[in-house]
């Protein structure tokens, strides 16, 4: 075995052929055939019961425009929550600064579950503030307002974390100028910070839409789960599943598939702009680059 | 404005496989640049924001959680978090949730070594494939996967004949879980193989190393910080997983009911006492699991300077 020391194993070596195939079928097993196998069932029937499954069943039609409502102002106050956390993170130092880091990832390991449970605890009918709402006639829990909570809980650390490294990388140069020449906050933010970080965020909010339409646990403890009223797209699904409709549910996950997938194109896409301008800005920092501002050391 | 370039400016995001999934990354490195006093407006207003958001969504639910079972006295805790069934489901959470990230780190490491390593058309197409498990709703997952294993299944029709039920079994828990925590493995462990020497490799194979000796000596040293952190990830995140296993486990009491879904089942009877208790010894699990990650990564990073 010593006749070949360069690698270990390359593509056509006998050892890098079996580890080629183990991988691919590990992928192909685990991943792309039940992907495929979602589309194959939903459509089993033709297109046509695929698309009545789909627009006829009106507690489906009423899961599909939740789903639309609920991710987005999710997806929304997680936005505004990540963009001034990264700010407050990436640009200034104060105590209990890392606390707050950690903090920022703590939904990330807390079961969704148990996330749907503390909010029944507060917002609840024999929740802490469950008096105070039925008083106020406000209703939390198996409501909408609980399905935003639960999906802002389980998406907070997604637009956050993908701001804090990007907005450390660029440095407080360029906001510190248009300060210094006199702009005001929202200026610098409008003009300067969000062209910075609009791939970076673009990407935590693709990410944190995905998600949030995804969501189940925590979903599901807090809805109370009741078709037409609380139901989103994937409790849609379990309940069809359970009502033995598997047809009609493989037609809902089917949605919900191909939106994961166009997720993961529009990630790839976004993944290399970010590859781009993160080059962009080492060649501009680079030692002996061109360092005139209007040409930022980019231009031949 | 023009500055000079800076040390930490070559020592910025590590290249995109480490920033697929912004949870992969390690901790934040403190801030190097804002050093001078800052002139930068916004501190109030983004402070605001942010420890309202913190305190209302994270901080104050998860004290209300843990002072509710606090509120049950140590015997009344106990009488509802270590009921028979609640040991079965622990049982059943804790050894479904090892195994899977046991099975995801070793098939994690074989992905993410061929992925860098080796060229082969389609590389590409795969690597994005990993992607799938995060986008992916885990309730689409928990229902393909019940239907590919059931009897008359995609692959349960060779499988059952075979006795490997799938499907409404401790296997069929495992195989959701291994779905969705393989890309934290993955992702992980891919960019630590990426920053390896090759050099010292062919070194050692010069030196007349095996191949094996090669990986186990040379490869894995270098790595096993990485993957053991990726397997923390993997079973942080199988722990607390529900979506999925719902769909696939049957969910029998003491066979394949796991902690979670004993919670909501808990909940639908209005018992909140036990729901309560049991939800705290899983989230002590898991914050248990969060910090031995960032221990190991705090380490990774330590190591790789």
């Amino acid at each position: 075995m010593t006749s070949k020391p360069r690698h270990a194993a390359t593509a056509t070596s006998p050892l890098g052929m079996l580890l080629i195939t183990g991988a691919v079928a590990t992928v192909g097993l685990l991943i792309v055939a039940p992907l495929a196998s979602v589309f194959v069932d939903a459509f089993s029937n033709g297109p046509q019961a695929w698309w009545e499954a789909l627009a006829h069943d009106p507690d489906t039609r009423h899961a599909i425009w939740l789903s639309l409502t609920v991710a987005p102002i999710a997806v929304l106050i997680n936005t505004i929550f990540g963009v001034a956390a990264a700010w407050l993170v990436a640009r200034f130092r104060f105590p209990g600064r890392s606390l707050l880091v950690s903090l920022f990832d703590v939904p990330f390991s807390v079961s969704p579950v148990v996330a749907g449970l503390a909010l029944v605890l507060i917002f609840g009918r024999q929740g802490l503030l469950g008096p105070t709402l039925a008083w106020l006639a406000v209703k939390v829990i198996f409501a909408w307002p609980g399905l935003v909570l639960a999906t802002t809980f389980v998406t907070l650390p997604l637009v956050v974390r993908e701001l804090i490294p990007v907005m450390e990388a660029i440095g407080p140069e360029e906001e510190m100028a248009a300060v210094s020449l006199g702009a005001n906050g929202w200026q610098v933010f409008w003009r300067v910070t969000l062209p910075n970080i609009r791939w970076a965020l673009l990407h935590g909010v693709v990410l944190a839409n995905a998600r949030a339409m995804g969501e189940f646990g925590a979903v599901y403890v807090v809805s109370g789960h009741i078709a037409g009223a609380t139901d989103t797209m994937p409790l849609r699904v379990e309940k069809l599943f359970q009502e033995y409709r598997t047809p009609a549910s493989m037609a809902v996950a089917s949605v919900l598939a191909a939106l994961a997938l166009l997720t993961l194109v529009a990630k790839v896409f976004i993944e290399r702009q970010l590859e781009t301008e993160s080059q962009e800005l080492e060649a501009a920092r680079a030692p002996g680059a061109d360092t005139d501002p209007t040409t930022g050391g980019l231009g031949p | 404005m023009n500055t000079p370039p800076t040390p930490s400016s070559s020592n910025r995001r590590e290249g995109p496989p480490a920033d697929r999934f912004s949870i992969l990354r390690p901790p934040s490195p403190p801030i190097r640049r804002a050093r001078h006093r800052t002139v930068l407006p916004g501190f109030g207003i983004s402070a605001a924001i942010t420890s309202l958001m913190i305190v209302a969504l994270v901080v104050i639910p998860l004290a209300v959680l843990i002072l509710r079972a606090a509120s049950l006295g140590p015997a009344g805790f106990l009488a509802a978090a270590w009921t028979p069934r609640a040991r079965a489901a622990y049982a059943v959470s804790l050894g479904s949730s090892l195994t899977a990230a046991v099975i995801s780190s070793l098939l994690g490491l074989l992905v993410a070594w061929v992925l860098v390593r080796l060229e082969f058309p389609g590389r590409r197409i795969l690597d994005a494939l990993v992607d799938v498990p995060l986008a992916l709703p885990t309730a689409v997952a928990g229902l393909v996967y019940s239907t590919l294993y059931v009897e008359k299944g995609w692959l349960g029709q060779w499988l059952v004949p075979m006795g490997i039920k799938g499907a409404y079994s401790l296997l069929g828990i495992v195989l959701v879980l291994v779905f969705v925590s393989l890309p934290f493995a993955i992702r992980v462990v891919q960019p630590v193989i990426e920053s390896l020497d090759k050099d010292t490799e062919e070194a050692a194979r010069l030196l007349g190393a095996s191949r094996s000796q090669t990986f186990f000596r040379v490869v894995l040293p270098g790595i096993l910080p990485a993957v053991v952190t990726g397997f923390a990830l993997a079973l942080a995140r199988a722990l607390g997983e529900y979506g999925s296993v719902v769909f696939i486990s049957g969910n029998m009491p003491f066979k394949t009911e796991i902690a979670p879904v004993l919670i909501v089942s808990r909940l639908e009877e209005f018992a909140y006492a036990e729901a309560t208790a049991i939800a705290v010894v899983l989230l002590g699990m898991s914050l248990s699991m969060l910090v031995v990650v960032n221990v190991l990564q705090q380490r990774l990073v330590r190591n790789a300077q």
